[in-house]
C-alpha cells in the first residue's frame, strides 16, 4: 500500500502524483487522466514503456520530464516488444542476484493506433509469450497526436481527417476492431476495459492487472475534446455517457471468465452519447438508429458470454 | 589456457556470448544466421547458459526487447541478416541513438529482390549510417574475439554505443575452422560485470527517450556523433588489451603485405583471406601487391586507412553491394577519405560477390589485373563487376 494515501467515500488513493503538474496535455484530456489514475493505482514501484503518442510528446519535451516513475520511449510500434525485454530483465538479473528480489510491475502503454494497428503484431507476440506485463491502450479512436487521422479502433459513423464525412460519405464506414477480444482471445490472465469517468473501477482493474502473474490487457476509452469536438469540460460526463449507452460497456475477462463491473441501471439511447460529439454530428436520424442498432447487438453478444462463461 | 577447437563461426558466436555471461538473448531466426540462436536456445535449455531467451515474434521486435532488457541493466544480444536486419532498420537507428550498450551479430546477406539466402554486403550497407560501431570478422576466432571485445567496447561509460559484428553469411556463418577458446578467467578479467548507470529503477526515476524539439536536437545529434568518434580510442585501448591477454592482435585497418606495395586491394569480411592466396601468389612471382581490409567500419578509420594507403600508386575496393545509382559503397567512401590528401594513390572500384556469387582467387586475379588496367586506362564501362554476364555493363 501506498504510504501516503487519501479517503475518496470507501476507496483509499494512493496521494502521490507520479505524472507530475505542468504537462502539455490538452485541456479536458480523459488519457491524461487516465495515465494519472493507472500509476496511482499500482505506484512508485512500476516502471513504463509508452509507444508514440501524445503521451511521450505531452511529457516529455527534452530536458524535462513529468514523469515520477522510471519511464522510457524507443518507438511507436514496438512498446509491448520492448518492455517484453525489460520484464525479461528484470526477471533474469534477479535469478542471477546481480539485483535485488523485488516486486517491479512493468507497464507497457500506447495508443489506439500504436496498439490496434502499428504495434498489434508486437503486442500479440508480448501476449502470447506470457510475459509478467500490464498492457494498457489508450484509446481515443483514432490517430489524435498526429491530427486526428482514423485508426482500425475509430467507431462506424466517426469524422475524421482520413474518412471525412462528405457528400457520399458518412466517414468512418467499418466497424471498430474488437481488441478487447482479440486480447482475451491469447489466453492471457486477465483482460478488461475501463474509462477515467470511472475512476475506482479502473483503478481497481489496473491493481488487478498488475498482481496477477502473466499478461494483463486493459483497453481505456479516453475522451478526446480536441479529436471527438466537445467541449473540454465535459469529457468525464461524455465518458460515462459512453458506458450509460452500452456503446462502451466496462467489463472485465479473468481467466476466460466474463463479468461486467459496472451495469447501467436504464440503459440510455445512444444519440444522448453521438450528440455532443462534433465528429459524428453529420449523421441523420436513420444513421443513428442504424449505431443504436449496433450497439445493441454488440451489448447482446457480451451478455450472452457473461452468461455462458460467468465470473464465479 | 586456451584450447584449440573446431568450431562453426556461428557456434563460436555463441560461445562468446554464454562466456560474455549475457542476460537477455532476444532472437528471430532468419537464413544465415540460424545456427547462433538455436545454439543459445539450446545452451539455455540445457542449462549452459543462465540467460532469458526471449523467442520474438519479428526482427523489429528482437531488437526493441534489447532495448529493454538494456534500459533495466541486463547485457543483450541479438542477431539476424538481411531482410531481418531491413525489418529493424528503424530500431537499429534508435538504439545507437539512446546509447544503449549491445551487440549485435550480423551474418551478411544479399537484400531482395530477387530474393537470395547467399551473402553479399548489402544488409549491412544500409546501415552505415545508424551510429552503430561497426566492425567486419574473417574467421570463426575473430567471430569469437569481436563479439566478447564487442562488450567491452559498447559498456565503456566513455562509449555507450551498441555494437554490429559482421561476419560472412555461409561463407563464414556456416564453415567449421579450428580456434582458440579461452578459459572463462581470462574472458572474466577483459570483459567487467555489465553496470549500467542509468538502469530503469523506481528508487531513482529517470526518463529515456524523450521529445527533441528544434531547440534541443542538433545538440543530442551532434553530441552522439563526437561520441563516435571518440570511441576510437576505446576501441583501440580494447583491442590492445584483448592482445594482452589473449596474444591475438586486432587493429582498425588489417594490413597483410602491404607495407611497401605500389598496388593494393581493400577487402572486407571472409573475402580477405581468399585474397591473400592470390598475394601471396603475385608476390612469389615478384609483383608489389599488398592487401589490406577495413576491421573497422563506423567510425570510420579515417588516420589508419590513409597511412595503410600512403606509398601506393593504385589501390583497388572491393565491393559486394551496390549502392544503386552510385556504384560501391566503400569504393565511394575510400575514395573520399583521400580526396584532401595532397598525394594519394588512383582509386579503382570493382563489385563482385553477389549474392552468394562465388569468388575464388582467380576472381581476386582478375580484380587485381582489371583494377591496375582501369588505373593506366581508365574504364568505359558504366560499372565494373567481377564475371557479369551479358552486354549490360557497357557504358
Amino acid at each position: 500500500m501506498a504510504e501516503n494515501t487519501v479517503k475518496i467515500g470507501k476507496n483509499l488513493v494512493d496521494a502521490e502524483e507520479y505524472l507530475a503538474e505542468g504537462h502539455n496535455f490538452c485541456t479536458g484530456c480523459a488519457e491524461a487522466l487516465a495515465i494519472r489514475l493507472v500509476c496511482k493505482a499500482v505506484g512508485k514501484n512500476m516502471i513504463i514503456n509508452m509507444a508514440t503518442g501524445c503521451d511521450e510528446v505531452c511529457t516529455t519535451p527534452l530536458p524535462v520530464t513529468s514523469w515520477r516513475v522510471p519511464w522510457m520511449h524507443t518507438l511507436f510500434e514496438n512498446a509491448a516488444a520492448t518492455m517484453s525485454g525489460g520484464e525479461a530483465g528484470l526477471k533474469i538479473l534477479m535469478e542471477k542476484g546481480k539485483i535485488p528480489q523485488r516486486d517491479i510491475k512493468c507497464f507497457a502503454m500506447g495508443g489506439d493506433g500504436a496498439t490496434t494497428d502499428i504495434g498489434f503484431q508486437a503486442l500479440s507476440g508480448a501476449l502470447e509469450r506470457g510475459h509478467d506485463f500490464v498492457y494498457v491502450c489508450w484509446d481515443n479512436e483514432a490517430y489524435m497526436n498526429t491530427g486526428i487521422q482514423r485508426s482500425s479502433s475509430t467507431p462506424y459513423g466517426s469524422s475524421t481527417t482520413t474518412a471525412p464525412a462528405g457528400k457520399v460519405s458518412i466517414g468512418q464506414k467499418t466497424q471498430k476492431k474488437n481488441m478487447v477480444e482479440i486480447a482475451a482471445a491469447h489466453g492471457i490472465p486477465y483482460t478488461a476495459t475501463a474509462c477515467p469517468s470511472y475512476p475506482f473501477d479502473l483503478m481497481n482493474k489496473v491493481k488487478k492487472a498488475a498482481d496477477m502473474k502473466g499478461p494483463a490487457y486493459i483497453h481505456i476509452l479516453a475522451v478526446c475534446p480536441t479529436g471527438w469536438r466537445t467541449a473540454s469540460n465535459k469529457s468525464i460526463e461524455i465518458g460515462r455517457l459512453a458506458v450509460e449507452t452500452g456503446f462502451f460497456p466496462l467489463y472485465e475477462v479473468e481467466y476466460g471468465k466474463y463479468k461486467m463491473t459496472v451495469t447501467p441501471k436504464k440503459m440510455k439511447p445512444v444519440s444522448e452519447y453521438l450528440k455532443p460529439q462534433g465528429r459524428f454530428r453529420h449523421l441523420t436520424e436513420e444513421e443513428t438508429e442504424q449505431i443504436q442498432m449496433k450497439v445493441n447487438a454488440n451489448y447482446a453478444r457480451l451478455q450472452k458470454m457473461i452468461e455462458c462463461f460467468p465470473a464465479a | 589456457m586456451s584450447k584449440r577447437v573446431a568450431l562453426e563461426a556461428s557456434h563460436a558466436v555463441a560461445e562468446a556470448v554464454k562466456m560474455s555471461d549475457v542476460d537477455v538473448i532476444s532472437a528471430y531466426p532468419i537464413t544465415p544466421q540460424t545456427h547462433i540462436p538455436e545454439r543459445l536456445a539450446e545452451m539455455v535449455a540445457n542449462g549452459e547458459l543462465q540467460a532469458n531467451y526471449i523467442p520474438v515474434e519479428s526482427e523489429h521486435s528482437a531488437l526493441s526487447a534489447c532495448l529493454g532488457s538494456v534500459a533495466v541493466g541486463a547485457r543483450s544480444f541479438t542477431t539476424t541478416a538481411s531482410q531481418g536486419l531491413e525489418l529493424m532498420h528503424e530500431v537499429v537507428y534508435c538504439g545507437a541513438s539512446m546509447r544503449f550498450p549491445m551487440v549485435m551479430v550480423v551474418c551478411n546477406r544479399s537484400l531482395s529482390a530477387p530474393i537470395s539466402v547467399w551473402g553479399d554486403h548489402s544488409d549491412v550497407m544500409s546501415c552505415r549510417d545508424t551510429g552503430w560501431i561497426q566492425v567486419f570478422c574473417e574467421n570463426s576466432q575473430e567471430a569469437f574475439d569481436l563479439t566478447v571485445w564487442g562488450y567491452r567496447v559498447a559498456e565503456d561509460l566513455k562509449v555507450m554505443i551498441p555494437v554490429m559484428v559482421n561476419l560472412d553469411g555461409f561463407t563464414l556463418s556456416h564453415v567449421t575452422e579450428p580456434m582458440f577458446l579461452p578459459e572463462q578467467s581470462e574472458v572474466d578479467k577483459f570483459l567487467p560485470v555489465f553496470n549500467y548507470p542509468y538502469a530503469l529503477n523506481p528508487d531513482k526515476p529517470m526518463t529515456h527517450g524523450g521529445l527533441g524539439q528544434p531547440d534541443i536536437y542538433t545538440e543530442a545529434k551532434v553530441a552522439q556523433e563526437i561520441a563516435l568518434r571518440k570511441s576510437k580510442s576505446v576501441i583501440i585501448q580494447g583491442w590492445k588489451e584483448f592482445g594482452d591477454i589473449f596474444g591475438r592482435h586486432y587493429s582498425p585497418v588489417e594490413q597483410y603485405r602491404a607495407e611497401d606495395a605500389k598496388t593494393l586491394l581493400l577487402t572486407m569480411g571472409s573475402y580477405s583471406e581468399t585474397a591473400k592466396v592470390m598475394i601471396d601468389e603475385r608476390r612469389a612471382r615478384g609483383e608489389s601487391v599488398g592487401l589490406i581490409s577495413l576491421r573497422l567500419w563506423r567510425p570510420f578509420p579515417y588516420e589508419e586507412f590513409r597511412k595503410a594507403v600512403s606509398g601506393a600508386e593504385t589501390l583497388i575496393v572491393f565491393d559486394r553491394s551496390i549502392s544503386f545509382g552510385m556504384g560501391g559503397p566503400v569504393f565511394s567512401e575510400a575514395k573520399s577519405a583521400l580526396y584532401s590528401e595532397a598525394s594519394r594513390p588512383k582509386v579503382v572500384g570493382i563489385i563482385g560477390g553477389l549474392g552468394g556469387r562465388d569468388m575464388a582467387v582467380k576472381d581476386f586475379e582478375y580484380v587485381l589485373d582489371r583494377g591496375k588496367e582501369i588505373a593506366e586506362q581508365g574504364s568505359d564501362r558504366m560499372i565494373e563487376v567481377v564475371g557479369v554476364r551479358g552486354e549490360m555493363i557497357k557504358a
